[in-house]
């Protein structure tokens, strides 16, 4: 039978084994995936003021982008593809609060300029290699 | 309870009852809201009540671990508490940081990175304070005259869950890199640390309850957390998968977050196995029943509930779905609300010195909690499958599968409300115990003698 002084070598050693593969993986992915699947080198101040709208204002509270936030408005990963600039720009100030289906966004004070930003920021994700999120729908019905 | 000072436990379990409470009001505003009434709008937009919700849990929680914590290392460790003065100081100030993170969120002071929230200058408040926690704790085992593996386990996933929180305060460009080390906080925390502390807590209470020896239930302790990192490193990658990152991770995340509810089913064999060898004789009869459920419910909302999702293939379709928060509300009741709520029920008798062992009310809060939150797991099961199949199947409009799905969420008010009831009783009960009392040293002692060896 298992003495408890093996059961703790199996807990130290496989710990140790497994976690330091996943820090010779974090090390891969970040050196050598993300720039290439993210296109990093596009990241401008454009993208980093848009990142930090999103972030402070918490879009991610309502909306998911590439599939992680909330579940109450819709995924943004290929608005930009999907509505253009213009439509994603009326969104923000519009009087009331943007509700197109009968749920409510929050009414923002934007200017132009960061407007622009979160476009640029949204444009970013879109362009970014999701390994084929979010999958295309097998049957079209609306198109 | 063997020491005076372990009562400092009890302004911790106050404090978790309350931002529970809380939690619930704001998961009702949001299921009001998926079914499309969003009066509060104005006041509490969906985005400040999601926020709310999510933190009170995890402060809830937290604050659920540290009172768990200063119960149980004085009495593992055989000594006081290192300083009571300073637990009261972090606990007063523990609080207080919860409550500029909440009332923040109400006036759109946050960062919107799920789970975490809470703004970055209250990040280094919070990272103080559990330092001083964690010193507490670490001063009480040096100074004390055993160190039990139970002691140990819990206090290294409670310093190991202090140290993964820092990659989540770094700020990076790249959104990518981002949500990257966001998850080495959420997912290394519930499906890995915190795994050693929820381990670490069912094995004293299952050597208080059961009887059974210790060498043999620590022996299989050190077997669950290893199957937990063995899974849980590598299964990282189930959130890799679509963030723009290398295809390994589908592969590597794919197989190892597989082998993940293997820790779950560890710890669901090993409280029914350690019951049933145990002698039956404790009189805490609700603190068994929460032991025991929270070894069972885990197994079914983190290992079931999670495999259902967590191959690559699956998850491409579920993955930003309502299928996640079914999964998400099981799994966390299961693994780590329940287990709170089962220190509690340990604890209070020994803090109070009433026995409130076996009443009809606690009896009810827990039936009703159970079968009302695994009502709202169905409730969400049925309009995330919807969703995914609408949305991402025959491709309608994100709203318009919405506006379908809206009858899921009255089920979801139905069976929160009866969850609520549940949750409700268990405060009743736990007013109805009063506050510890220094005659309340030497209760319970006598169980001791009950122990196999
Ligand atoms: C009356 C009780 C509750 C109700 C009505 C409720 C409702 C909700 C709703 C509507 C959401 C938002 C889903 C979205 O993003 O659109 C949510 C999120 C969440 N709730 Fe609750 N909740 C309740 C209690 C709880 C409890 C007790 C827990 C933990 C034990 C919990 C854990 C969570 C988690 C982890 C999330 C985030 C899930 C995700 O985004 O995948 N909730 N809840
Ligand atoms: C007690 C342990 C666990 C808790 C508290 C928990 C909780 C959660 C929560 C709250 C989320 C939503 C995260 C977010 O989107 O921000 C999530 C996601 C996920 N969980 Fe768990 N989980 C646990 C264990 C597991 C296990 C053991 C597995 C696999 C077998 C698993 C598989 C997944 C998957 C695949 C996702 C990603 C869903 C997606 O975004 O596509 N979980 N979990
Ligand atoms: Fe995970």
């Amino acid at each position: 039978m298992l003495s408890k002084k093996q059961a703790k070598m199996f807990f130290l050693g496989g710990t140790a084994v497994f976690f330091l593969i996943f820090i010779g993986m974090t090390v891969d992915t970040l050196v050598n995936g993300v720039p290439k699947y993210t296109h990093a080198s596009q990241i401008d101040d454009q993208v980093r003021l848009g990142r930090h709208l999103w972030d402070s204002n918490n879009c991610m509270g309502c909306h998911t982008i590439m599939g992680e936030g909330a579940y109450y408005a819709p995924e943004l990963t290929k608005v930009y593809e999907r509505r253009g600039p213009e439509y994603i720009k009326t969104t923000f100030n519009f009087p009331g609060g943007w509700r197109p289906n009968g749920r409510n966004m929050v009414e923002y004070n934007f200017t132009e300029q960061e407007k622009e930003a979160l476009v640029a920021f949204l444009k970013w994700v879109g362009e970014s290699d999701l390994n084929g999120f979010p999958p295309k729908p097998s049957v079209q019905l609306n198109k | 309870m063997k020491f005076k000072s372990q009562k400092v436990a009890y302004y911790f379990f106050a404090l978790s009852m309350l931002l529970l409470s809380l939690q619930i009001v704001y998961g009702f505003i949001m299921a009001f809201a998926h079914m499309g009434f969003d009066g509060l709008h104005e006041w509490i937009p969906f985005n400040a009540a999601t926020a709310t919700h999510k933190n009170l849990l995890v402060v809830w929680i937290l604050s659920g671990f540290m009172g768990a914590g200063y119960f149980i290392i004085p009495d593992e460790s055989d000594t006081e508490l290192w300083s009571v003065p300073l637990a009261l100081l972090q606990f007063y100030s523990f609080a207080i940081v919860g409550v500029i993170a909440v009332v923040g969120f109400h006036v759109g002071w946050f960062e919107g990175r799920k789970f975490l929230e809470i703004p970055r200058p209250l990040d280094y408040l919070v990272a103080l304070n559990v330092i001083l926690f964690l010193v507490i704790l670490l001063m009480t085992m040096f100074k004390g005259k055993k160190r039990t593996t139970t002691a140990w386990v819990l206090t290294s996933g409670l310093v190991f869950a202090a140290l993964l929180y820092l990659p989540g305060m770094i700020w990076f460009d790249n959104h990518t890199v981002d949500s990257f080390f966001r998850w080495w906080v959420v997912h290394l925390w519930v499906e890995g640390v915190w795994e050693l502390i929820m381990g670490g807590i069912l094995a004293y209470l299952l050597i208080k309850l059961t009887g059974v020896d210790r060498e043999v239930i620590e022996k299989w302790l050190y077997v669950i957390v290893g199957l937990t990192f063995l899974s849980g490193i590598l299964g990282t990658g189930h959130h890799y998968y679509f963030i723009g990152v290398p295809k390994y991770w589908l592969i590597v995340g794919g197989i190892f977050s597989a082998l993940e509810p293997l820790a779950f089913l560890g710890m669901t064999l090993f409280a029914i196995q350690m019951y049933r060898k145990g002698n039956k004789k404790h009189p805490n009869k609700l603190a068994i029943y929460w032991t025991l459920s929270t070894a069972i419910v885990a197994f079914l909302g983190a290992g079931l509930l999670g495999l259902a999702h967590t191959l690559p293939g699956v998850n491409l379709y579920t993955h930003g779905t309502l299928v996640t928060a079914m999964h998400g509300h099981l799994a966390f009741w299961g693994a780590y609300a329940s287990l709170v709520l089962a220190i509690i029920s340990y604890s209070m008798p020994l803090m109070t010195g009433r026995k409130i062992y076996d009443n009809s009310i606690g009896h009810m809060a827990f039936w009703f909690s159970n079968i009302g939150m695994i009502g709202m797991t169905m409730a969400f099961a049925a309009a995330g499958v919807a969703q995914v199949y609408m949305e991402r199947i025959v491709g309608l409009d994100f709203m318009q599968a919405q506006l379908e799905i809206e009858p899921h969420f009255f089920v979801l008010i139905i069976a929160a409300t009866v969850f609520s009831i549940g949750i409700t009783l268990f405060i009743i009960n736990f007013i109805k115990f009063g506050v510890p009392v220094d005659e309340a040293i030497g209760e319970g002692e006598e169980f001791s003698a009950l122990q196999t060896s």
